[in-house]
């Protein structure tokens, strides 16, 4: 074992690893008969492995023993980044975590310096940061499918039609905020530009168009029998070690448990709306994949109803600082639900402009906790769609 | 929820002796937390997680901060007897002196952990677990065996802070390399003197640079670096 | 029937092959660079220097407050103050920057710096074909390179262009007017000094 030196701290010794024996730790698999164990490093250049993401896979024969994931190829230190830059300077850095969905990263970031402030937000700014947080999920959803199918070796197709549609938001994003994916959208008291009446003409008529897509998605994929046949039974995740594991998000719903953070921290207007949260009732790959589907329905809905709501107003706080922006000591925890999980900031501030502590709560990092455990037993081949079904984005796991 | 408060009432009425501490939290969110000792965490721990009200079943968020060593300078005044000579007469006087006294807060790393329960939608209720110093006395126990999705994060914490949680089942480097020296999030970490050549140098890196280009040490590309007397 | 799942995907993927041939809409692929789609109003890419005018030294609206440079996240900006001054659009005397330097290799285009200028000085250009050879050199814009006219600016970005030029339409004429009656006030006060400096006529005995 060795000892690890440091120019700051004194060398201490690493503590001696004991396996934990309990329901929620992983069970050890013993290889059958004599085979010999073989060990494969999956990643990190891999092209299934969404990212520079690694997987320390031990194998007897086909079957999985041992799992353990290893990553941080993408650490960029933006937690240190944080503490060395103004609030304002971070808001562009948290668009690059989870930099699929840069606009919820903007939402929970916002939200955690209003919480620590307890500054308003106007109610046109709210229902804007619902709108393009419901469509950064839809395209999330979709995306998220098409590559978990491509995964499984439809080269691209269901892929393609997803980003069709991806494209169409995109381009929305990209004449309200200025950029496609890298929003810096959100202020701390409402949003940086105000949306105009032709903009929301055109995503009302996207919004339109999109149940026909989700349609033509479920036709193409839900009953085809070589996704059955590949997903169903496979990487089952039982309800009560996904909530000890910290899994959130659709992969918490997909094992039946109802905790949707919109419903249960009533964050934001999102008690205005009339929306359901489906839940699975097998808890495996196949289950994931249909509540994506369904999930993407329900933010359509939302989305109707957001659109025909939405009244005139100011996007900002007319008090609301930009520049010279100290909040007062203390901390605060904000949390918003990210297509891909609970997405948090933990900001604990000292009166300077910059934060003394900024830490974000990736999903993608704690949902990967239990990836072991859903792999175990199951084939090599497997673990590809199971890592497909958890939707991890490297940037998000490393930071 | 009951109120921070009663959450500690009902710790110390559950587990004897433990020392639970409310640390306010001065901010709009009223966010308090509870300050843990060591010692009973994981009795806290467990408490917390079985108790038929509180049911807090899912572990959030796990993170680390670092307060180092803080040097207080207090003015305080000091009364003392002083012979000093009174018109022409040696006298013991008394003085009263405004004296400047520093003494040095000694720092800690620490451990907040976010907890809120699905069971019953409430939270959050926040602890903290502070290590008796930075330097050797760095151990705090791993909360893992209770909540699994501590794993991963406080690997994270050993990793970027250094403080070592015992009982964890596998505490090892998670996202720096293996074979990494120090700890990047303390807030005393020197970075390498890797020196890269950039035209748009601020602050520190500027002064970097400016010492590398004296030394002429400096790799400058393409021999337009300098922009002259930069 | 087994297999009816797989047909029904096969019809749609059949479809939309199809249809590829006939209608735009499932034909979404553009053969850059030789087609290209059209600009977005909004766009953001590398930030340039707006000036008015015909000179583009003169009418540079920057005046080096560094407001820009402290808020930049990357740190892509690097300005050096002028030890003379010019005179800016409503003809006070501001000092200019001697050095401005983007390091777009380094810019992440957030438009933070447009947010922050107090002068309407720095805005978003939309042009992104930036490619060079030169690694270093050629990705570092000094001011002659940052420095367009409020033209293109007019030209790229019509809307955010015209409510800027109002606003500065609007300042120019309340200058222009607070001067006129500073020079109304002078001139009255100029001339009332000189009639009691006079002898009053007829006065005194």
């Amino acid at each position: 074992m060795s000892q690890l030196q440091s120019h700051s701290a004194t060398a201490h010794e690493k503590p001696e690893s004991q396996k934990l024996e309990g329901w929620n730790q992983p069970m050890e698999l013993q290889p059958d008969g004599e085979a010999e164990i073989l060990e494969v490093a999956m990643g990190p250049h891999h092209p299934s492995t969404h990212g520079v993401f690694r997987m320390d896979v031990a194998l007897d024969g086909e079957r999985v023993i041992r799992l353990k994931p290893v990553f941080g190829y993408l650490h960029r230190n933006h937690e240190k980044l944080g503490e060395g830059q103004s609030y304002l300077a971070s808001m562009p850095y948290t668009d690059r975590l989870d930099y699929i969905c840069s606009l919820t990263n903007n939402w929970a970031y916002a939200l955690a310096v209003e919480k620590l402030t307890g500054q308003a937000v106007p109610e046109r700014a709210e229902y804007l940061r619902v709108i393009v947080g419901e469509l950064t999920r839809v395209q999330n959803h979709a995306s998220s499918i098409g590559f978990l199918i491509q995964d499984m070796g439809a080269s691209g197709t269901p892929l393609m039609y997803a980003f069709r549609e991806r494209e169409k938001i995109l381009d929305l994003f990209e004449e309200l905020t200025g950029a496609r994916m890298m929003c810096n959208y959100m202020r701390f008291g409402g949003c940086r530009v105000d949306a105009t009446q032709s903009w929301l003409d055109r995503t009302r008529k996207l919004v339109g168009e999109l149940p026909a897509f989700a349609d033509e998605f479920e036709t193409l994929l839900c009953t085809n029998e070589i996704l059955m046949a590949r997903t169903q039974g496979v990487g089952i995740l039982k309800p009560e070690l996904a909530v000890n594991a910290g899994v959130t998000g659709p992969m918490l719903r997909a094992s039946g448990v109802n905790y949707d953070i919109r419903k249960v921290d009533h964050y934001g207007i999102y008690d205005r709306f009339n929306f359901q949260v489906p839940l699975g009732d097998h808890w495996d790959v196949y289950d994931r994949f249909m509540i994506r589907l369904l999930e993407l329905r329900e933010s359509l809905k939302i989305l109707e109803q957001a659109l025909k709501e939405i009244p005139e107003g100011p996007v900002m706080d007319p008090k609301a600082k930009i520049r010279g922006f100290r909040p007062k000591p203390g901390e605060a925890y904000g949390r918003i639900e990210a297509p891909k999980g609970e997405l948090g900031f933990y900001l604990i501030s000292d009166g300077s402009p910059n934060p003394y502590r900024y830490r974000v709560r990736p999903p993608s990092l704690v949902n990967l906790t239990i990836l072991e455990d859903m792999c175990l037993g199951n084939n090599v081949a497997d673990v590809v769609l199971i890592l497909g079904s958890v939707d991890i984005v490297l940037g998000e796991v490393d930071r | 929820m009951k109120t921070i408060e009663e959450i500690k009432a009902a710790i110390e009425a559950a587990v004897p002796g433990a020392g639970v501490e409310i640390v306010p939290n001065p901010s709009p969110s009223e966010q308090h937390s509870l300050r843990v000792a060591p010692a009973h965490a994981l009795s806290v721990a467990k408490f917390l997680y079985d108790d038929a009200d509180l049911r807090l079943d899912y572990l959030s968020n796990v993170t680390g901060v670092d307060w180092p060593d803080r040097e207080i300078a207090e003015k305080v005044k000091v009364t003392r007897t002083v012979a000093k000579t009174v018109d022409g007469v040696e006298q013991s006087v008394e003085e009263t002196v405004e004296e400047t006294r520093k003494h040095v807060e000694p720092g800690y790393l620490e451990a907040v952990y976010h907890l809120y329960s699905v069971a019953r939608k409430h939270g959050p209720v926040i602890l903290r677990m502070r290590t008796a110093n930075r330097g050797d006395q760095v151990e705090i126990p791993s909360l893992t065996p209770i909540w699994r999705s501590a794993e991963f994060q406080e690997r994270e914490i050993f990793d970027l802070y250094g403080i070592v949680f015992t009982g964890h089942p596998d505490l090892r480097r998670i996202l720096m390399w293996e074979g990494f020296k120090d700890y990047p999030m303390r807030k005393d970490y020197r970075e390498p003197d890797d020196f890269e050549y950039e035209p748009t140098a601020h602050d520190e890196v500027l002064q970097r640079t400016l010492a590398h280009l004296a030394a002429g040490d400096a790799p400058v590309a393409g021999g337009q670096g300098t922009e002259g007397g930069r | 029937m087994l297999g009816e799942g797989l047909l029904k995907g096969l019809a749609v993927t059949a479809k939309n092959f199809a249809a590829s041939y006939v209608s735009a809409e499932r034909l979404t692929t553009v053969q850059y660079p030789e087609e290209r789609i059209a600009p977005i109003e909004a766009t953001r890419d590398f930030p340039f220097l707006v000036y008015d005018g015909e000179d583009w030294e003169a009418g540079l609206r920057c005046v080096a407050c560094q407001i820009c440079e402290k808020e930049c996240p990357p740190k892509c900006i690097y300005i050096e103050k002028s030890k003379d001054k010019k005179p800016d659009f409503v003809g006070k005397m501001q000092i200019y920057p001697a050095r401005f330097d983007i390091d777009i290799s380094v810019c992440m285009s957030c438009q933070i710096c447009v947010e922050v200028c107090p002068f309407e000085a720095i805005k978003m250009d939309t042009e992104f074909e930036l490619s060079t050879t030169d690694r270093f050199g050629g990705l570092l814009h000094d001011r002659r390179a940052l420095a367009k006219s409020n033209g293109h600016y007019r030209k790229i970005h019509p809307t955010e262009a015209g409510e800027v030029d109002a606003r500065r339409a609007g300042e120019k004429a309340k200058a222009e007017a607070k001067a006129k009656l500073d020079a109304e006030a002078a001139a009255a006060k100029a001339a009332a000094a000189a009639k009691t400096a006079e002898p009053p006529a007829g006065a005194g005995d």
